[in-house]
């Protein structure tokens, strides 16, 4: 019987897989039920009360998470748009035979995605500070400005964010698109220049569309850090309260809501509404993308 | 082979979501256990305990004042691990650890603007009325109410936190201002400006992260940021005046905005040890910040009553405060309780209290036991150019309060890192940001 069962070529799968399913079940199926519980309560000590729709009402009306929502998606389209064309030119680049030292700004680009986040976080905060001593007010007064207050504006205090984003991550996006470099043939080029194809053609009509798989493997890795980013935030904002809430995005709310005020019930509303987002997001995205196509 | 595709359209689905899922459960912060070592311990119970706080010096005192329980209470032995976490964290560890029932400590210091969180519902607090009733009489009842929850004590208090202004005297004689003279806000103004024409630098603060200032202007008005029934009332008259008033003073460069947001942040510090700011107005427990953070500059400050708006105004407000907690699931409870209340509230504790932390004890009796006040060698007494009970004492009757009601966590927030950041940063309309403020934490409360 149990012999049986080990040769079974049908159960078989099913026991390979089962230390995923196992995993998925308890760590994430089982939460998320639990979440969605949740955001139908209030959710305090000892006591778990069904408020119907309450907090998904609160939630239309709270003009602090209509901020957070569009700081979130602000900051995946701007991370959208600087860290896959960057990455994509420079791996080119870096790829190209006439490179001169190209192992060197691998190595380089890559470095600061070693680095700890909080560390990171840290060392801009400082750098973007308001005293007149902060490096950057130091830079501006060789061109004879006022000491700014950078993390204070949103403007700037955004574009904090995105820097710092970028150097961390272009590193990352350049390695996978690297790779897929790698994997393109060189016949194609071949062929390519024997058409006397340009630079940009070969570019434009051989290395894209080679390249795709890997765009959109970076692509729908990019949304969901995007939509996710909380720690840049936090550590550069030296915590979860942002001078009027520049750097708030839906997980710092949601952490807020559940953890800083003991909402346990409206955060994970919060954290419904950003699940459908993103999944919407990405859903629509794969889908235009052929993902879903048979491949055939 | 139908049903594999639609196995593999299964699999990129589940894929999709568990990638999701991680973004939104990522953040749950593990809470650590502690192993107990299992050594021999000498306490009656053999308990090891936990304490939780986030400042170092609470748990300093906590350390001796055990040392001093242990002897004196032989057959009531504690054994306690003190633990200094970062503030948030400690605080949401906590949260997290009470909501589940696992994890927390034995005791813990729950600073009052998180208390009400910890007051919700059910509260996982041990009611500490049986220890307190020896001390009832002897203590500032108000400094306990804001701990309590239907007539049950849940934290007792380090201080009274009497707000009052610190000057640098070194830098206002240089600028000609004696800080004697400044009674009201209108003088503080013009001191302000005085100075700023003399010496290009900055007078007082404008705070963008903390309301200390706002607290304490809207106590000389008798208002609150809660009405009577614990609502709130972020646009009264009473706000837009104070707020009116610091802008104004802002605008006449009498105050400014600091680095760090408030006085009490570590890059505040240092602006005020650079000599950039020659006010602050704060509780009494800002003395420890000066002797931890500024050391070079004793014998410079002098501790004055804060100024008010008109004459006869009460001159201070009990603001900030910790309140250290017995939680629901401690060991050796009612040994636990009785050694909180000794620290705290008894005699010893609370000339602890002032010795080693500087702060106004809850037991007004010690204010005006000369053997205290007149210390020459406490290192507070030391460091001002003035005797701290000199203005204590002063405004002794003069101490008022502003609830800690469940709505302050949330009037906090939006006061301090939205309202306060409009008026003094972007300097936006005030009846129009306050009344955002308002209609925010009215939907947040809903």
């Amino acid at each position: 019987m149990f012999k049986g069962f080990i040769y079974n070529k049908k159960a078989a799968p099913y026991v390979f897989i089962l230390p995923f399913i196992l995993v998925f079940l308890i760590f994430f199926v089982s939460p998320m039920i639990n979440t969605i519980i949740m955001s139908f309560q209030t959710v305090l000590p000892g006591s778990r009360k069904f408020v119907g729709l309450d907090n998904y009402t609160k939630l239309l009306g709270d003009k602090v998470f209509l901020l957070a929502l569009w700081n979130s998606f602000k900051y995946m389209v701007w991370t959208l748009i600087l860290l896959i064309p960057i990455p994509m030119v420079l791996a080119c680049i870096i790829n190209s035979k006439l490179m001169v030292g190209r192992e060197f700004f691998k190595a380089s680009l890559y470095l600061p995605a070693l680095t700890s986040v909080a560390v990171a976080g840290i060392v801009f905060r400082f750098s973007f500070g308001e005293q007149a001593t902060s490096l950057m007010n130091q830079l501006v007064a060789l061109f004879g400005m006022d000491p700014y207050k950078w993390l204070k504006n949103g403007t700037t205090g955004f574009i904090v964010l995105l820097i710092l984003a970028c150097w961390r991550w272009t590193g990352v996006n350049m390695l996978y698109f690297l790779s897929g470099l790698k994997n393109i043939p060189a016949e194609l080029y071949e062929s390519a220049d024997i058409d006397g194809a340009s630079i940009w053609q070969k570019f434009r009509y051989v290395t894209i569309p080679q390249l795709k798989p890997t765009t959109i493997y970076v692509l729908t890795i990019s949304i969901y850090a995007g939509l996710a980013m909380f720690i840049e935030s936090y550590m550069v904002f030296n915590g979860n309260n942002s001078p009027n809430n520049i750097g708030l995005t839906i997980v710092g709310y949601l952490y807020r809501q559940g953890i800083e005020k003991n909402s346990m019930g409206y955060a994970s509303a919060v954290g419904l509404v950003l699940f459908l987002i993103g999944m919407a997001i990405n859903l629509i995205q794969l889908k235009l993308n052929g993902t879903f196509k048979k491949e055939d | 082979m139908k049903s594999a595709k639609v196995l593999k359209k299964i699999a990129t689905i589940v894929a999709a979501t568990s990638l999701i899922a991680t973004m939104f459960m990522g953040c749950g912060g593990s809470t650590a256990t502690k192993t107990d070592s299992g050594k021999d311990s000498a306490t009656s119970s053999g308990d090891k305990l936990e304490m939780w706080t986030f400042v170092d010096m609470h748990a300093k005192f906590f350390e001796k004042m055990l040392v001093s329980w242990n002897e004196k209470n032989p057959d009531k032995k504690l054994d306690i691990n003190f633990s200094v976490l970062p503030y948030d964290d400690m605080h949401n560890k906590l949260q997290s650890a009470l909501l589940s029932g696992q994890g927390a400590p034995d005791m813990v210091d729950i600073e009052l603007g998180k208390f009400p969180n910890f007051l919700k519902g059910d509260p996982q607090l041990e009611p500490l009325d049986d220890v307190y009733a020896p001390y009832k009489d002897k203590v500032v009842q108000s400094r306990v109410a804001i701990y309590s929850k239907d007539n049950h004590v849940y934290g007792f208090d380090y201080h009274v936190g009497a707000t009052v202004a610190y000057y640098n005297t070194e830098l206002l004689e240089k600028a000609g201002i004696d800080y004697k003279s400044i009674v009201t806000w209108d003088d503080f103004k013009k001191a302000g400006e005085k100075y700023y024409a003399a010496t290009g630098k900055n007078f007082g603060t404008a705070d963008t992260s903390a309301q200390w200032q706002e607290a304490l202007m809207l106590a000389e008005q008798k208002s609150d940021f809660t009405d009577a029934s614990g609502k709130p009332q972020l646009n009264s008259p009473q706000m837009v005046k104070a707020l009116t008033t610091l802008r104004d003073m802002q605008d006449a460069h009498a105050i400014a905005t600091i680095p760090g947001g408030q006085p009490d942040q570590p890059d505040a510090e240092a602006a005020i040890n650079n000599g950039d700011y020659a006010v602050v107005i704060k509780a009494m427990w800002y003395m420890s910040r000066f002797l931890e953070y500024m050391p070079d500059q004793a014998g410079k400050w002098a501790i004055a009553p804060a100024p008010v708006f008109e004459k006869g105004q009460p001159r201070s407000v009990g603001l900030g405060g910790t309140g250290t907690v017995v939680t629901k699931n401690a060991k050796n409870k009612q040994n636990l309780k009785e050694f909180i209340a000794y620290a705290k509230l008894s005699e010893d504790g609370e000339k602890a209290i002032w010795d080693d932390l500087g702060f106004d004890p809850i037991n007004t009796q010690l204010w005006s036991n000369k053997d205290i006040t007149q210390n020459k060698d406490n290192k507070f007494i030391k460091y001002f150019k003035t005797n701290p009970f000199d203005t204590l004492n002063e405004v002794k009757n003069e101490i008022g309060l502003i609830k800690s009601t469940e709505a302050s966590p949330n009037i906090y927030n939006v006061l301090n890192t939205v309202t306060l950041n409009s008026i003094f940063e972007d300097k936006k309309d005030i009846k129009q940001s306050l009344d955002e403020a308002q209609q925010q934490v009215e939907n947040e409360l809903k």
